[in-house]
């Protein structure tokens, strides 16, 4: 018996150290240890044994078979170590090659910054307020403070579509919608963007259609301190923490005290360069004070309450920051100019 | 306006001021500059010259040589080309030496061997603009007065060493539109005096004159006043006179024409010179037209009026268009000696009517326009008067004659300081404040510790306290006022819920590789054509006024607008498309519209060419599946998943091709392929494009989101396949399948259409996968068994459908 069983161990051993896959490595074991195998076969003839003989033999049994099984697990380690290497050699790739292209579209250039700006204004409190591009010309000059035959009409050369109704010129006459909507209530906080339309000739700086955004606050105590105060803010926040702002005065019917606000020149900070004509400044804004006959007109008394109200044409904007040589470009949606302002 | 500096200073002094401190100034408080000038290029070495003798050249007909007298020891001989030049003469010589505009030295030359030292020059040679010069001025050498200092520069004697300030004037500063309206502006902001220019000749009126004036039309006209001048000389301006109307761009013309035009740029008061003798009868009579009466104004022109435009007439015939333009028939000529003189108020919104109807804009009518002073009539008439009186001989017949109705007078306004700080945010002591009105010469009237202003009717523009307030805030410095923030009650801004998700839309198109494209909402009417979404009856909105065929009528869809961009970029080799534009179509369904059009928020995009090149073959390509794809998926985004889509015919767009999209029997868009005509005319290959009405969209949005337990018990998954009709849609099945399939069907993917012939003719195969789950239990495979029966009798009862092996 223990002849038999050493013969075993030494020709498992062999068989283990001559196996090249863990196929073979799978048929010795099944082959050695098996149910059906040689081990399993010598410990059910251990009944004809002695009482003395049976637990030695049992021993050597279990040892050879313990051997068998780790010299077993050690050869499959090794052969595994193998096949995992040759598999992986198998699996390589060129990992030079190009990804997959994935689709990403983006914002077109003027709704960034509209985005930009409706977000400097709603954490200063404001809500985005919005409004018909065909309007009334009560709305969009009249309740302004435009009456018909006002030579000031002239600032603004509009399309009509009848002689009531027309594309508005700004989004102004979103103020007035809003106030009247408020019914008298304050504090008025919002801003309106949105497209409106003039009669000029399309150039490089020159376009029929444009996106404008208009603020408004109207509340009990405002200033124009505080119009400079909010529009600074502003600047700011647009054009970093240095930004000047400079107010001249100007004139629109329905402002008054009107200005024009120009910020320090973001491009030169001041010095003077190409694009603020060496001036160091470059307007952006049309402010003033609400004249107090659009106040009366939008529902509010104008010995009691007091607002401002600002406009800035988008386009422009656009135009400056990011250099467009003409606006057309803008509405011209080539995709290669488009794909430009991929970034945040 | 174009101001002479030099003009200016006759009223107010500048002896401290530079043009271009000035400009500054007027524009910080206002009144802004737009450019600071020279009003000729500076010539040095240019003098007057005196033309001693004048001989033809020997060598050449067309040339003379004269002998100039410079002021120095020896005249000088020139060879001069131009016909007119002469002895006696006093001319503009350029030395050698000197540089002409044009670039051109003056050197000693020789003519057909003839030595000439120096030039005789010419307007255009000095660098002057011919369109402000007479004809005769402009045609060979330019001739100076007589009594032009010999051997002075040249300068001074044409004006040249004056500045123009052009002023770029708000329309509320039509004050600003004269030399004395502008002195007053400066004057305040310097703190000075002005000087009104002197005259003899006083302000009396008569009830004998000769000259009857009525006024018929009160509303139009005010007042009219008047003077006759009698034996006037008609000739040419002194140099001066026409050096100051250079100066302003306007071209000098005679001494009665430009001593009008000289008196209407200095008092902003337009005044008019008839031919006293032209008229019919000695009477003006201010009329309102009739229909379609004729009138030849001064250019020549047959001009057809209507009932609202002024008129002025001698009761026979009309002789001018009040404020606008005089006729033809009454017009100052050479010959003329007798001259009415008119000086009149005429209504702004009158003139404003009438010179735009007629297409006929004057320095006269935008001044009357924007509104003159009304005491200015008497002033700018008796400065007129005095002029004729000094430069053309005139006498004066009598005093003024006039018709006077009720005109504007100064007005009183209550100005608070505590207002005026209250608005500006400033701190300013009463005193502070009249003191700026003082600097605008208004009148100040204390009363009870406030004041009242007293605003002279130059300044029309002023009629109620906030307008001082901005007096005193432009005055006082816009720079001084401190820079402050709201005080009161802390609102939240934010985004409204629908701009939300028009951002949301935005993000989910983009994440899908659809570029933003902003374009016109003016179409052509080829483009209006192209498609035709919209089903009830409704009319594109036309402009009044388009500015081309091209943009003519407002957009009633965006893919229009989506193809013309594709189509730009396919020609500008951008071939593969995917844009999209989130904006604003019109519709309204009245011929001629009385209330304003239906406005939709319209989301729309389009896709065409080739998914991005990858080396790696793959057979995904753009057809409708794709794009309904992406727009199933913004659909899920904004909470709708039953959205329905049915073949519909849509014009514009591929009859075989094209789904209306529904949800819950609301109408939201369209998807399909554009109609491959319209493809062609765009220049395109397939291409596919979606529109949705987000008006519509709206009311189903949902943006809750409802969290549920994750499954306890294990699902159970069954593929069925069946083999139906091939013109059987698909939805049809799905949706017999999720309603035969109850609650326990969690889930159903379409994984495979298959079409052949061994299925039969016109047959298909349609695969789904199910997937059952009982949120309570766990099923049992009987129970699933039992469901997939019913689905399967139903299929097979409803559309013949037989399970495929
Ligand atoms: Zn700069």
């Amino acid at each position: 018996m223990k002849e038999k069983l050493e013969q075993l161990q030494s020709l498992a051993l062999q068989e283990v150290g001559q196996a090249q896959t863990m196929q073979e490595i799978n048929e010795i074991k099944i082959k050695y240890l098996g149910k059906k195998g040689p081990l399993t076969e010598v410990l059910r003839g251990m009944g004809g044994l002695s009482a003395e003989e049976r637990p030695i033999i049992g021993k050597l049994a279990n040892d050879v078979r313990e051997t068998i099984g780790k010299e077993i697990a050690e050869k499959e380690e090794v052969l595994k170590g193998k096949e995992m290497e040759q598999q992986l050699k198998a699996e390589q790739i060129d990992v030079t090659l190009p990804g997959k292209p994935s689709l990403k579209g983006n914002r077109h250039p003027l709704t960034k910054i509209i985005e930009q700006i409706e977000d400097v204004f709603i954490g200063m409190g404001f809500e985005i307020a919005e409004g018909p591009e065909v309007e009334a010309d009560y709305y969009n000059f009249e309740a302004l403070n435009l009456p018909k035959e006002h030579p000031a009409r002239d600032m603004q050369d509009s399309f009509y579509i009848t002689d009531e109704i027309l594309m508005r010129t700004h989004t102004s006459p979103v103020q007035i919608r809003t106030m009247l909507n408020k019914n008298g209530e304050v504090p008025v906080k919002i801003i309106c963007p949105g497209k409106v339309y003039r009669r000029d000739d399309d150039d490089a700086t020159h376009s029929h259609q444009f996106i404008q955004i208009e603020g408004l606050v109207v509340d009990k105590g405002i200033k124009m301190s505080d119009l400079k105060g909010i529009l600074l803010n502003f600047a700011r926040e647009m054009y970093g923490e240095d930004t000047k702002i400079r107010l001249r005065p100007s004139f629109f019917p329905f402002t008054e005290p009107s200005a024009e606000v120009d910020v320090s020149c973001m491009m030169c900070g001041g010095d003077g360069c190409r694009v603020c004509k060496n001036t160091g400044w470059i307007e952006i804004l049309g402010a003033g004070m609400v004249h107090p006959k659009v106040l009366e007109n939008a529902g509010y008394d104008s010995e009691k309450y007091s607002g401002f109200a600002f406009g800035l044409g988008i386009d422009r904007i656009a135009l400056i920051k990011y250099g467009i040589e003409d606006i057309r470009n803008l509405y011209t949606n080539d995709l290669k100019f488009l794909k430009q302002f991929k970034r945040v | 306006m174009n101001v002479s500096y030099q003009w200016l200073k006759n009223y107010v002094d500048l002896h401290d001021i530079s043009p271009q401190e000035l400009a500054e100034k007027l524009t910080n408080s206002g009144i802004a500059v737009d450019v600071v000038e020279k009003v000729n290029v500076a010539l040095d070495k240019v003098v007057v010259g005196y033309v001693l003798e004048r001989e033809r050249h020997p060598e050449a007909d067309k040339l003379s040589i004269c002998k100039v007298d410079v002021g120095e020891e020896d005249a000088l001989q020139i060879i001069c080309g131009a016909s007119n030049v002469d002895k006696g003469q006093k001319v503009p010589v350029a030395l050698v030496g000197a540089k002409l505009p044009d670039g051109t030295k003056i050197k000693k030359a020789k003519l057909r061997g003839v030595e000439s030292i120096g030039m005789i020059c010419s307007s255009s040679e000095l660098g002057m603009n011919d369109k402000l010069l007479p004809k005769h001025k402009t045609e060979g050498i330019l001739v100076l007065p007589e009594d032009s200092l010999i051997g002075s520069s040249i300068e001074p004697v044409l004006g040249f060493d004056d500045y123009v300030l052009e002023l770029d004037l708000t329309p509320n500063r039509s004050d600003c539109l004269s030399m004395l309206g502008v002195a007053y502006e400066v004057a305040a902001i310097l703190d000075r005096d002005v000087r009104i220019p002197e005259n003899e000749i006083g302000d009396g009126v008569s009830n004998q004159h000769p000259v009857q004036i009525d006024i018929e039309a009160e509303q139009a006209c005010k007042h009219y006043a008047a003077r006759l001048i009698k034996n006037v000389q008609v000739m040419e301006s002194p140099q001066w006179l026409q050096n100051r109307l250079i100066a302003a761009g306007i071209r000098p013309i005679n001494n009665v024409v430009d001593i009008t035009n000289f008196v209407m740029l200095e008092y902003g008061q337009p005044l008019h010179a008839f031919d006293y003798k032209k008229l019919d009868q000695p009477k003006i009579v201010v009329r309102l037209a009739k229909p379609e009466e004729k009138i030849v104004t001064l250019d020549d022109q047959e001009r057809s009026l209507d009932d609202q435009m002024l008129l002025i007439t001698d009761g026979v015939k009309p002789i001018a268009i009040a404020g606008v333009m005089g006729a033809a028939n009454s017009e100052v000529t050479e010959q003329t000696t007798e001259i009415l003189l008119e000086s009149a108020y005429f209504d702004g919104f009158s003139v404003r009517r009438t010179s735009k109807k007629l297409g006929l804009r004057s320095e006269a009518s935008l001044r009357f326009e924007k509104g003159v002073d009304p005491n200015r009539i008497y002033g700018a008439l008796n400065r007129a008067a005095q002029l004729l009186k000094e430069l053309a001989g005139g006498e004066l017949v009598d005093v003024i004659v006039e018709d006077k109705k009720e005109v504007p007078s100064d007005t009183r306004i209550l100005l608070r300081t505590s207002k005026v700080n209250e608005m500006l945010g400033t701190d300013l002591e009463s005193e502070q404040i009249k003191s700026i009105m003082e600097r605008l010469k208004f009148g100040i009237e204390e009363q009870d510790g406030e004041f009242n202003v007293v605003v002279p009717t130059r300044r029309q523009d002023i009629s109620r306290e906030i307008d001082l307030i901005e007096e005193v805030a432009r005055l006082y410095g816009y720079d001084q006022i401190p820079a402050t923030l709201p005080y009161g009650v802390y609102v939240q801004g934010g985004l409204t819920q629908k701009q939300k998700i028009r951002r949301e839309i935005k993000n989910v198109l983009e994440g899908a590789g659809l570029q933003e494209v902003i374009s016109y909402s003016f179409v052509s009417e080829k483009q209006l054509k192209t498609v035709k979404i919209e089903e009830t009856d409704f009319r594109p909105i036309t402009l009044s006024m388009p500015l081309s065929e091209e943009r003519k009528y407002l957009r009633t869809s965006i893919i229009p607008n989506l193809l013309e961009v594709a189509q730009y970029n396919v020609n500008h080799n951008n071939p593969d498309i995917r844009i999209y534009e989130l904006g604003t179509t019109f519709l309204s369904n009245e011929i001629h519209l009385t209330a304003l059009p239906k406005e939709k928020m319209v989301i729309a995009g389009l896709i065409t060419g080739a998914l991005p090149t990858y080396w790696k073959k793959s057979n995904e390509a753009i057809d409708f599946y794709y794009v309904k794809g992406i727009l199933e998926n913004l659909l899920n985004e904004l909470g709708i998943n039953d959205a329905e889509y049915q073949p519909k015919v849509v014009e514009g767009f591929h009859p075989g091709r094209t789904a209306a999209i529904s949800v819950e029997g609301e109408a939201i868009g369209i998807l399909g392929q554009i109609h491959p005509e319209i493809q062609d005319r765009y220049d395109l290959t397939e291409a596919y494009a979606f529109e949705v009405d987000l008006t519509a969209l709206w009311n189903q949005v949902n943006t809750e989101i409802n969290y549920k337990t994750l499954p306890r018990y294990p699902a159970m998954q069954r593929d069925i396949a069946v083999v139906v009709d091939y013109d059987l849609e698909v939805d049809k099945l799905i949706r017999t399948i999720r309603t035969t399939g109850g609650e326990i069907l969690e889930n159903l993917q379409l994984f495979d259409v298959y079409v052949s012939e061994k299925l039969g003719l016109n047959k298909k195969s349609i695969a789904f996968s199910l997937t059952f789950r009982d949120q309570e239990k766990t099923l049992t495979d009987e129970e699933v068994t039992k469901v997939y029966n019913k689905i399967l009798d139903a299929l097979v009862t409803n559309y013949q459908a037989e399970l495929r092996k």
